[in-house]
């Protein structure tokens, strides 16, 4: 179990815990980057109020190369919450798994199935940003 | 509150705001895994990025299937952003101790939530391409 922290700057950088805290800190880090996306998103969709020109405008925000390359760090914080989460929830479920063998025994389950989506998807993603560099 | 490997925290106990809030979070995360997984699979995947301009955006919204798109929209802004204030309201629980700091943070999510949350179902309503 991990504590709440009150330690300073130094230690949300130190390994504490099990096999869980890399995933806990991901799953931090990819929401806090998803929330910061969606803000955006509703930003630019809300730019269709004022007609073509100035949604179009903002859009080469995500058709340029840096926001091809950012495309791929949605798609992986998008996969990565969607897949732990849902590991989150079936352990609340089922209540055993938190036993240590069967908790790690999950997260390869979880990695494996986020990386048989993952891989083939940022692929094509990758080939659209060297499209896009061209 | 209770925070767990991997993730997510023990369900809190009793039926107040705090149990609401964990299983809402629980809810919308199911839901989310449908309505957001699908959206980006259906932009990036089937039409394109690069093919997505104010006519994609108004064929979609005014088309046959129009009023259903823009329900599905409403319902995906409305559960992501409800479940991003909520996540980083665990953030700012966590990290911001001093209590008048940490009230202040989050008024500041909330009114920007609430900013965010009326401009998209503005347009999600008020949305008219003029007949392009």
């Amino acid at each position: 179990m991990i504590q709440p922290t009150n330690l300073g700057p130094r230690s949300w950088l130190s390994y504490r815990g099990g096999s869980g805290y890399l995933l806990w800190a991901l799953h931090r880090v990819t929401g806090l980057g998803l929330l910061l996306f969606l803000a955006l998103h509703i930003v630019d969709i809300f730019l269709l109020s004022f007609g073509p020109a100035a949604f179009e405008h903002l859009l080469v925000l995500y058709t340029s190369p840096p926001g091809r390359l950012m495309e791929i760090f949605l798609l992986f914080g998008v996969l990565f919450h969607a897949v732990n989460g849902l590991r989150i929830i079936v352990q609340d479920l089922f209540t055993k798994s938190w036993e240590r063998r069967r908790h790690d025994r999950l997260i390869v389950v979880q990695l494996v199935v986020f990386l048989l989506i993952f891989l083939p998807a940022a692929w094509i993603m990758f080939g659209s940003f060297l499209e896009s560099l061209s | 509150m209770s925070r767990r490997e991997g993730g997510g925290h023990r369900r809190p106990e009793g039926s107040g705001f705090e149990a609401s809030a964990w299983f809402f979070m629980r809810v919308s995360g199911v839901v989310l895994l449908g309505l957001a997984v699908f959206h980006l699979f259906w932009m990036h995947f089937v039409i394109g990025v690069e093919n997505i301009d104010f006519n994609a955006v108004a064929g979609r919204w005014e088309g046959r299937w129009g009023p259903l798109w823009r329900l599905y929209d409403l319902a995906l802004l409305v559960f992501a952003l409800a479940h991003g204030v909520n996540g980083f309201r665990y953030v700012l629980e966590d990290y911001v101790q001093r209590p008048g700091r940490r009230l202040a943070l989050k008024s500041i999510a909330y009114i920007l939530s609430f900013l965010l949350i009326s401009a998209g179902a503005y347009i999600i309503f008020t949305f008219d391409s003029g007949g392009v």
